[in-house]
């Protein structure tokens, strides 16, 4: 076998910073690389220097990358623009932001066949044509004056890999093709890649930060630390014999189905939460028009005291539209939701109330949103932020009762006393999306909505905070209504499910029994699209 | 109850705003530029070397010279003089009319950005009837009504310049109140009162800022233009327009007639939008972060 | 006839029609008001020293002022949409005539001035933007700093200065119209035209290069250069004319500083336009034709800018199809 990129002694600085050092790799004819890290571990630097694509300002590659033998690094643009798309072809990650708004399929596709094989634009047109049905584009033939804002986000990854594939490269680099997608799609598009991979014979670079991803598409893996490579082996023995600390730390933070269990309740527990037929439409405006969304559909469910409820679906499923409305962000059309203390009394209608009563209910169900970085005002202390809520409602008197519950919340969450003074862009994303729960736990809530609360984080930080959300459940007993696209965190964390397809409740059962005998057909499509525990490559040693 | 911090690359040193800002040599130059015309506008009668109306008409017409740095004019009148006394007036104008404008702009955008609703489509749709007018043809429409002035400039000045403010308040706002941090503190049933003091404001100020030493610029320039009409400061007290409007009978004959007063306005006007521009680079997250990366290295 | 309406193209030029209209009946309020908030009398303003009761009686019945407040307005909006526009208080000539003659003079200064203007920015705009940081991107951006901060009349000043008062070269005042002479049209228009759009360029040139900046950080253009095409296809095909679209709206809004620009400058050109026109209607307290030019230039600024949204409508598919 022939290496088709050998990279050696590569590094990257940016300015005066040193961003990637001492990388040295090799793909060859028909494997795979996976390049596994965290978000800074500077994986997309990486391959970007040694395909010779590195344009970021005051950026600077040094070592050796050769592709066919052809040294990428310091080439000259012409050497470079010979490459591009030729020999080595590039699927990004988000789809959505990567094709021209403005230029049909036909002519994206077709831009790299001029380019590179002087194709007439009749001959390109055909071959552009092959391509669509090659990457799985329903009625090619229909599509090739389509513009990118017609397809939806797989057809457009479709299409990133049409373009990709078009001159038949030797290598194809592969930048988190698939993070931008739901895991339906994204089990989809692993798959073609596959397939492609199998008929042309092409190497592949996948840049990931998903394990679970890198272990279906790669054959070696090189696992990235702050710009080192800290181990470097086949996927078999990176997944069942690591021998790197982080690596292993890596793998052990991976949400997977039925490795980590909720905390025990009581079932006998008192309901806390109950929606009868939630139904919420909404006007959205485009520049060609007004048009109404009916994002949930009669939904109904209950939470018990103590409990967790997982809610899981797609993008567009209608699952943030539920902890909206009941935060009173978002207008019901139809249904209600009641809300009783933690001994099942007191019952208080949350979505159909309005004015003062409205504030005193809502402020029993508090939220913590997905993106810590805009979840926390920067202009002002953490102390502030979590303060705000007891400061607005009168709840303690005094500086110093207030500075005690400041300094007792953030024991809670693990966070030091001396971090009440600071501000957000001194904290990390982990530390901020622990400032969010305690700021979520200051008034005591009956409910507390966790949307995508842990999407945002890097898979060694979102372990640790999952294990806090549980330790805090268990301590304080409190309830959770935890929304999600990941199915295993979900299994993770839930007593209950409910699975959400286009506004609609498709399932919903005690998790044990739904993991367990899934019986909605988009439940077991949804459990299938998880990558599973061991790597692809297992399965046929296994056997 | 411990539980280990997360280890994380923080970036926790971040540079002051006044030391970004007194980095960039464009920007200091331009600010100690503009302190300079503050003091000529508050010393100005003290300074200038003759009185602004000592006619002298045998003497009238004189190229620059070490007695008249800027020369005199038909009436024997020193430039040099009335150009630093119009000072005085120019920057009163601006102030007080951006002044109107940024009260009555700012009310209205962050209200309309903040509650949405009825008032923002009514608002927003009387800033755009406001913006298909030139903003010197309405200054005009509305002077015409109320008669020519200095009063009557800053009034129509502060109008016109009002739309723009509400445009960039509401905006601002706008984008503020859909945060998560604002969503967050609703949820809480914080009542809107304290979202608006506490979180919406003290984070549009940037925007409105810059805003603000723009606006500054354009009205030193609308006024010149009212003036140069013969609508804005009225004779015998000297404007850079109006001495401007007086120098086009001698263009061929006194170049230094229009080139200092025009050329006190551009240097304030440019004086302005430099510290304005300053000052986005700073407030303005994105470029903030490369000006950071420059500074650190 | 349902689905025509449902079409992308159609709903969202209905959509800015109407917008429009609602723009413009502000419009007609604001200048119907203009006259109403006059202090004082204002036919006894307008009229002056030229004060005798018959001819106030005359003026004030010629106007309409005598009515109610209301019947005033409907029959301002009935009037102006057919096209009258009352009398002019000074010479008694209908206001729509005195503004015809002077149209054809301002709308050449304008489009003269707003191609000078669009030429600068995009040439200069583009160009810095894609060398940008080096030494010539900076003079680009002080220059235009420079050309934001002078005001446009003294640049009218400076220009007559050096090309008729010292160098003779152009005529510095006058206007010839372009049917009756292309070449002294030309020579007559170069002066005025350069003076409002070095200005305006200047301003379009910090959205262009702008503009321009945020296309080249754009996730599409990466994906053009892994296609290694060349350089030129990439600036062209997938960096300009992205940020063309941006700039056609800014563009259709600077229109309003090119008019503004254009009063002034006609003045210091003595150019037989809308601006000479307006300037000598406040002077005389002509309130009609003050109302008339106002409302004139406030439509032509609204079409500009709806005939914006009808090439966005062309260019960009995503308005085109949905």
């Amino acid at each position: 076998m022939t290496a088709v990129l050998s990279v050696s002694d590569l590094a990257v600085t940016i300015g005066h910073r040193s961003i990637v050092r001492d990388v040295s790799f090799s793909v060859e004819q028909g494997g795979t690389l996976g390049i596994v890290g965290e978000s800074g571990s500077g994986k997309s630097m990486t391959v970007l220097a040694a395909t010779g694509l590195l344009d970021a300002p005051a950026s600077r590659a040094t070592g050796s990358s050769k592709l066919d033998g052809i040294e990428l690094v310091g080439a000259s643009d012409k050497t470079l623009r010979g490459v591009h798309g030729s020999k080595v072809g590039f699927v990004f990650q988000d789809p959505s932001t990567s094709l021209n708004p403005l230029l049909t399929l036909e002519r994206q596709i077709t831009e790299p066949l001029e380019a590179h094989r002087n194709m007439t634009r009749r001959r390109a047109r055909a071959r552009a044509l092959e391509l669509l049905e090659a990457v799985g584009i329903p009625q090619p033939e229909n599509r090739l004056d389509s513009y990118p804002h017609q397809l939806s986000g797989g057809q457009r990854q479709r299409i990133m890999i049409a373009i990709a594939i078009a001159c038949d490269p030797g290598l194809l680099v592969a930048d988190e093709p698939t993070t931008a997608l739901d895991v339906t799609t994204e089990a989809q598009i692993i798959d073609l890649v596959r397939t492609l991979q199998h008929e042309r014979g092409s190497a592949v670079v996948w840049i990931s930060h998903d394990l679970g991803v890198i272990g279906q598409v790669a054959d070696d893996v090189a696992v990235l630390q702050s710009g080192n490579v800290v181990e470097h082996r086949g996927v078999l023995d990176i997944f069942d014999d690591a021998q790197n600390k982080y690596t292993r730390r890596l793998l052990d933070a991976r949400p997977l189905l039925g490795r980590s269990t909720p905390p025990e309740t009581r079932p006998d527990a008192p309901v806390v939460l109950d929606v009868r037929g939630l139904d919420v439409s909404f006007p959205v405006t485009t520049p060609t028009g007004r048009s109404t969304v009916h994002a949930v559909k009669d939904v109904s469910f209950s939470v018990r005291h103590g409990h967790t409820l997982g809610i899981v679906g797609e993008s567009g499923s209608g699952k943030s539209t539920i902890a909206n409305t009941l935060t009173g962000l978002v207008r019901a059309q139809a249904g209600n939701a009641t809300l009783y203390n933690s001994d099942g009394v007191q019952g208080a209608e949350v979505v159909k109330v309005s004015g003062r009563s409205a504030a005193a209910v809502r402020r029993r169900i508090a939220m913590v949103f997905q993106d810590p970085f805009s979840s926390l005002d920067p202009r002002g202390s953490i102390g502030d932020s979590i303060l705000e809520p007891i400061k607005v409602h009168r709840l303690l008197d005094g500086q110093r009762a207030r500075t005690e519950r400041l300094n007792e919340l953030l024991d809670l969450v693990g966070l030091p006393e001396s971090f009440g003074q600071r501000y957000p862009h001194e904290l990390s994303g982990g530390q901020r999306q622990r400032v969010s729960i305690a700021r979520a736990l200051a008034l005591k809530p009956n409910v507390i909505i966790l949307d995508e609360a842990t999407a945002s984080l890097d898979v060694s930080i979102q372990a640790h905070v999952l294990a806090l959300l549980k330790q805090l459940q268990q301590e304080l007993g409190l309830t959770y209504v935890f929304i999600a696209h990941d199915l295993a965190i979900v299994n993770e964390m839930s007593h209950d499910v409910l699975v959400l397809r286009n506004g609609e409740s498709v399932e919903y059962r005690e998790a044990a029994d739904l993991f367990a005998s899934p019986q909605a057909e988009y439940t077991r499509a949804l459990l299938s699209a998880i990558p599973p525990e061991r790597p692809r490559a297992a399965a046929a040693t296994d056997r | 109850m411990t539980t280990t911090l997360d280890v994380e690359h923080i970036d926790s040193t971040r540079i002051a705003s006044w030391r970004l800002l007194l980095s960039n040599p464009v920007t200091v130059v331009s600010t100690v530029v503009l302190t300079l015309v503050l003091i000529v506008a508050v010393f100005a009668e003290t300074i200038a070397p003759y009185g602004i109306n000592s006619i002298d008409v045998p003497g009238a017409l004189q190229a620059p010279s070490s007695a008249h740095w800027f020369g005199t004019d038909d009436l024997g009148r020193d430039v040099f003089s009335r150009v630093l006394v119009a000072t005085t007036v120019s920057l009163k104008v601006a102030v007080v009319s951006v002044a109107i404008a940024f009260v009555a702009g700012v009310t209205a955008g962050v209200i309309a950005g903040f509650m949405r609703g009825w008032f923002d489509t009514i608002i927003m749709r009387v800033v755009d009837v406001m913006f298909s007018f030139p903003v010197i043809l309405l200054a005009l429409a509305i002077i015409a009504i109320l008669g020519p002035g200095v009063g009557t400039t800053m009034v129509a000045i502060g109008i016109v310049y009002t739309p723009i403010f509400a445009r960039v308040a509401r905006a601002s706002a706008l984008s503020i109140s859909v945060e998560p941090f604002v969503q967050v503190s609703r949820t809480m049933g914080v009542p809107a009162p304290y979202i608006l003091r506490k979180h919406v404001l003290p984070n549009i100020t940037a925007p409105v800022i810059v805003q603000t030493s723009l606006s500054l610029a354009f009205a030193i320039l609308s006024e010149a233009s009212l003036s140069f009409l013969g609508l804005g400061v009225q004779p015998p007290d000297p404007s850079w327009g109006r001495m401007l409007f007086d120098a086009q009978a001698f263009l061929g004959q006194a170049w230094w007639l229009s080139v200092f007063p025009g050329a006190a306005i551009f240097v304030t006007v440019l004086a302005f939008n430099l510290v304005g521009d300053g000052l986005r680079d700073v407030l303005d997250p994105k470029q903030r972060s490369i000006m950071e990366a420059r500074a650190k290295k | 006839m349902g689905a025509v309406l449902k079409h992308p193209t159609v709903a969202f030029l209905s959509r800015r029609l109407l917008h429009s209209a609602v723009v413009l009946l502000g419009v007609l309020v604001v200048v119907f008001s203009l006259l109403q908030l006059v202090p004082g009398d204002p036919i006894r303003i307008a009229l002056g020293t030229r004060y005798t009761e018959a001819s106030y009686e005359a003026l004030k019945s010629a106007s309409g002022l005598d009515r109610p407040l209301l019947v005033q307005f409907f029959s301002y909006l009935g009037n102006s949409v057919t096209g009258d526009l009352g009398v002019s208080f000074r010479s008694g000539q209908p206001v729509t005539e005195l503004l015809m003659n002077r149209l054809p003079a301002t709308l050449s200064l304008a489009l003269v001035g707003i191609i000078i203007g669009l030429v600068i920015a995009l040439v200069v705009g583009i160009w810095a933007a894609l060398h940008e940081g080096t030494v010539s991107d900076a003079v680009v951006r002080i220059a235009s700093q420079f050309g934001v901060s002078i005001p446009d009349f003294w640049m009218g000043l400076l220009l007559i200065t050096v090309f008729s008062a010292t160098f003779h070269l152009l005529p510095s005042s006058g206007y010839v119209a372009l049917t009756d002479d292309p070449w002294q049209w030309l020579r007559h228009i170069i002066l005025p035209a350069s003076a409002v759009g070095l200005v305006a360029g200047a301003i379009l040139t910090r959205y262009v290069r702008s503009a321009v900046l945020e296309v080249v950080s754009m996730s599409y253009v990466r994906t053009a250069k892994s296609k290694g095409l060349s350089r030129r296809v990439v600036t062209f095909r997938h960096i300009v004319r992205n940020a063309l679209i941006p700039v056609l709206t800014i563009a259709g809004i600077q229109f309003a500083t090119i008019l503004g620009g254009v009063i002034v400058v006609e003045v210091v050109f003595a150019w037989p336009g809308l601006g000479n026109l307006v300037y000598n209607a406040v002077a005389t307290r002509d309130y009609p034709l003050i109302q008339g030019t106002v409302l004139l230039i406030a439509v032509m600024f609204l079409a500009v800018n709806l005939l914006v949204d009808m090439l966005y409508a062309v260019v960009d598919p995503r308005i085109r199809l949905s």
